[in-house]
């Protein structure tokens, strides 16, 4: 299998006692964008973060069952988790730009990993910008702070941040709920380019958004997968009845 | 939960007893205010106007000149003619502080890390409490076990008297572990969560999150807190004194006897009759010990702005 497939296995979650996500098994095709929806609370993005064993970084939290990417179970004790983040890129709700340039912003990630050569994280540099459309808007201003960009530029310097290690897949944890409809639309736009490279699983509130960019869909409630298809039939002729109500609005 | 009648506005309107009562609650309370602040400013000011004025008053009309004082190398007031060189007690205040804050810089920067990083909840619960009651032991108590445990040593392994800026540095720099380590602490602290977590998912170890994402954000507290040791550190006057041995010279090493601005004051001040020229030059010393402070207060604001923008 390739290393940019993903597959989860019976995936739970704990927080101390409560579970938080409840024996999950999802298919993640490789280069397809699969939305996760459900109300709050319901788990999404806690399964989310165990994609890249983010949850390991909280205390109390438990991971019960196995995660395949490619033919490695990730939820391995012996796995190198460290390798494996940048293997798998992560954005956030909140822009979370680092107090730096916006060079140094993208080519942190790849110091980390040992690459010290100018001209080649030059390089890097501008293909992470350009990859996120942001090189033309920037390019002049590369030693500026990364906080001085806008809301919707600083998400994009920030997907642009996580390109710049190579991932395969990237999770994204709704990346666009903080942004206003203009730099939404890019985010979009975005996400429709990158998933020609990227395996992408993305959390999001925003139903219109779920259906616009994802192939496919996944409803969340209470820690349970209720239902999980093609985008296309979850919004039209969902098999549950639950799904149907959360998708028009009668709850949640 | 009962609404308001539609008439109330009519009941404002209509009850001028109570709104005198609210007025004069308002008055009473500025009063107390200004009353205090004002109180804090005079005693501020005059403060600053007495020192100013008694330090002074050797380079006005005693015919003492800065220069000297500030590069001179002999202090002999009592001598003929009395010579006021003071730079060996500036050079044992700056050696001491400076050294004592580079001893305690990694120590607390290691500290804060220790209890926010690597164990919050063995930190927060012994580490924290342990290093908040350095800050309450006596500075006599800091000399003494100086004198007796620290001075011995450097004595044993060094050659030298063992006391000297060493001494002083080495218990000065546990006297300021606690302000260091609480300030680098609140800067780990308050960092938002987001830069961690988007240095973990890029693949980071934790190593490299601490020394190339953590350190360097919180760097400006961080020197704020190492500022406000070496201001803490500075001012001091009785420990070292105890430690220091009290010579008014430069010395050669770090194991020889020296002194410092404070410990020269505490030690003449009262051999000295009021208004001669000898004690107006320890008011003098004083006055630089005040301006000194001033810095220190100046470049932490300046590090505070930088950690806003």
């Amino acid at each position: 299998m390739s290393a940019q497939s993903l597959t989860t296995k019976d995936l739970s979650v704990f927080y101390g006692e409560k579970q938080a996500v409840k024996k999950v098994s999802m298919d993640f095709p490789e280069r397809e964008v699969v939305a996760l929806i459900g109300p709050s609370g319901c788990g999404k993005s806690t399964f989310l973060r165990s994609l890249n064993r983010m949850n390991d970084l909280i205390s109390g939290a438990r991971i019960e069952g196995e995660i395949w990417i490619g033919d490695q179970n990730i939820c391995d004790p012996g796995t190198d988790v460290v390798s494996l983040r940048q293997k798998i890129g992560m954005v956030w709700q909140k822009p979370n730009p680092f107090h730096k340039s916006i060079y140094e912003n993208i080519a942190f990630g790849p110091r980390y990993h040992g690459i010290r050569n100018r001209k080649q994280l030059d390089e890097i540099v501008e293909t992470s910008l350009r990859k996120t459309a942001l090189w033309d808007e920037v390019k002049d201003r590369l030693n500026q702070s990364g906080l001085a960009l806008s809301g919707g530029q600083q998400q994009r310097l920030c997907i642009a941040r996580s390109l710049a290690v190579q991932p395969n897949i990237l999770l994204m944890d709704e990346p666009a709920s903080a942004l206003d409809p203009v730099s939404t639309a890019k985010i979009e736009e975005l996400i429709a380019e990158l998933k020609k490279d990227y395996t992408i699983v993305i959390v999001t509130h925003n139903m219109q958004q779920a259906a616009r960019v994802s192939d496919r869909t996944a409803f969340f409630f209470l820690g349970d997968l209720v239902e999980y298809d093609d985008t296309q039939k979850m919004f039209t002729n969902p098999s549950k009845k639950s799904t149907d109500d959360y998708i028009s609005g009668r709850f949640g | 939960m009962n609404l308001p009648a539609p008439n109330s506005r009519e009941d404002l309107a209509t009850k001028p007893n109570k709104f005198r009562k609210h007025v004069m609650e308002e008055l009473r309370g500025k009063a107390f205010v200004y009353f205090c602040v004002l109180l804090l400013v005079i005693t501020i000011f005059s403060i600053v106007y007495f020192i100013a004025s008694r330090g002074l008053t050797p380079f006005l009309s005693q015919g003492v000149s800065i220069k000297d004082m500030l590069f001179g190398l002999k202090w002999k007031p009592e001598g003929n003619p009395p010579l006021f060189g003071a730079l060996p007690f500036l050079f044992g205040s700056f050696a001491t502080s400076i050294l004592a804050a580079v001893i305690a810089a990694p120590l607390g920067f290691c500290a804060a890390v220790f209890m926010t990083e690597i164990m919050p909840k063995f930190g927060k619960s012994a580490l924290q409490p342990a290093i908040e009651l350095l800050a309450g032991i006596p500075s006599v108590v800091y000399g003494f076990v100086g004198l007796s445990v620290v001075v011995p040593f450097y004595r044993d392994t060094f050659p030298g008297q063992g006391i000297g800026i060493m001494a002083g540095a080495t218990v000065l720099s546990i006297m300021i572990l606690p302000t260091v380590t609480t300030i680098a602490t609140d800067a780990l602290r308050s960092l938002p969560n987001g830069l961690k977590e988007g240095s973990y998912a890029l693949g980071a170890t934790r190593w490299q999150t601490i020394y190339r994402m953590i350190l360097p954000t919180a760097l400006p507290s961080l020197l704020t807190g190492v500022v406000l040791g070496i201001a803490r550190a500075f001012g001091e006057a009785l420990a070292v004194q105890m430690v220091i041995g009290n010579a008014p010279h430069i010395p050669h090493s770090l194991f020889e006897s020296a002194t410092t601005l404070t410990s020269i004051i505490t030690q003449s001040m009262g051999n000295t009759t009021s208004g001669s020229l000898h004690n107006n030059a320890l008011w003098s010393l004083a006055l630089i010990l005040l301006l000194m402070t001033f810095l220190f207060v100046f470049i932490v604001r300046v590090l505070e702005r930088r950690v806003k923008r």
